[in-house]
């Protein structure tokens, strides 16, 4: 299952051929890096860790990471993550990975850490329809009843509630990639992704079913 | 120009004649009919432009047997075939929704001519006076 990490540029919206509008999310994919390989003693599975090419100062870089960067022969990075892949990918240490892994009408999963919105009701947070706003209801956003009376005497755990919300690890699965611009490592996603814009992703080829 | 925006100018159409708020166009249409395209003509009054990039998008008004009718056309697309500017108008605000509530007389607008421009304007384009 190959993979990189890449940044969230913005969204925007291209015309097809026919002249219907596609929603796409441009991120700039890559280039990566692979800093190191490897294999699982348990069951043999194969991965690979990833870095994104961006600039960094050593200075910024603990020693002990530094010398994890050295022994793959590249320049520190600052974001790192690892990707399973078949035992058959000759992957290695410093190998360059870019956005031409993905081709055009391929589908894609992309793994971010979602947009904080902050303290939510229920409404907003789990999707809770409310009360009706007008005709004395005094019912309008408030979460209801949380559960019985004397027994259980006590609220069960996982009740939907009022609270923090967004800021999450988030996949989104199945997103068609529209185009590849391999000259500016771009890739074009049909549909929204999380979080921010500059925001870092890792996409995946999709599991599928 | 930020990433996105270099992104979005390999879509923009550069065929577009220049046009404000006020100016009378002449929209070619495509219009899917079954299997079969053809171009249909409609022409009005542009009443506001909005939006950027990819995203913009036009209002023409027109009135048809004796009902106004409004298209929200993007401009970048595709769907648009041609536009032809028939007659520049001269407005003093940006979004014309006031001619929704004029009919015949009180909704005609004055002509623009450019050569009575001073300034920035008309040095800006002088061939562009009509």
């Amino acid at each position: 299952m190959e993979g990189l990490l890449g940044k969230k540029l913005g969204m925007t919206q291209i015309y097809s051929d026919e002249g219907r509008v596609i929603p796409v999310t441009v991120i700039k994919a890559g280039p990566c890096l692979v800093v190191q390989r490897r294999e699982s003693q348990n069951n043999g599975s194969h991965a690979v860790q990833l870095g994104l090419v961006e600039d960094r100062a050593p200075k910024h870089v603990t020693k002990p990471m530094l010398g994890h960067f050295e022994k793959a022969g590249v320049a520190p990075m600052r974001r790192l993550e690892e990707f399973t892949v078949e035992p058959e990918t000759e992957w290695k240490a410093g190998d360059q990975v870019k956005a031409s892994v993905f081709a055009e009408d391929e589908y894609v999963d992309v793994v971010a850490t979602s947009k904080g919105k902050g303290f939510q009701g229920v409404m907003k947070r789990h999707g809770h329809s409310g009360g009706r706003a007008t005709h004395g209801s005094m019912f309008h956003r408030a979460p209801g009843s949380v559960g019985q009376a004397s027994y259980p005497s006590r609220v069960f755990p996982g009740v939907k509630m009022p609270g923090r919300m967004g800021g999450k690890r988030v996949t989104v699965k199945n997103l068609k990639v529209v185009k590849v611009d391999e000259e500016r490592n771009l890739l074009y996603l049909r549909g929204s992704v999380p979080g921010p814009r500059n925001g870092y992703l890792s996409i995946r080829r999709a599991k599928k079913g | 120009m930020n990433e996105l925006q270099e992104v979005e100018s390999a879509y923009l159409r550069s065929d577009m004649p220049e046009f404000r708020p006020g100016d009378t166009l002449k929209v070619h249409v495509k219009v899917a009919e079954g299997d079969k395209e053809r171009i249909q003509i409609f022409q009005g009054v542009v009443i506001g432009r909005r939006g950027s990039g990819t995203r913009e998008t036009f209002t023409v008004r027109k009135i048809s047997g004796g009902i106004g009718v409004e298209r929200v056309l993007p401009l970048h697309s595709p769907v648009v075939d041609k536009i032809e500017v028939v007659r520049r108008g001269r407005v003093r605000r940006a979004k014309l929704y006031y001619l929704r509530k004029l009919r015949g007389k009180a909704a005609r607008i004055e002509e623009r001519r450019e050569d009575r421009l001073q300034g920035k304007a008309a040095r800006k384009e002088p061939s562009a006076a009509s």
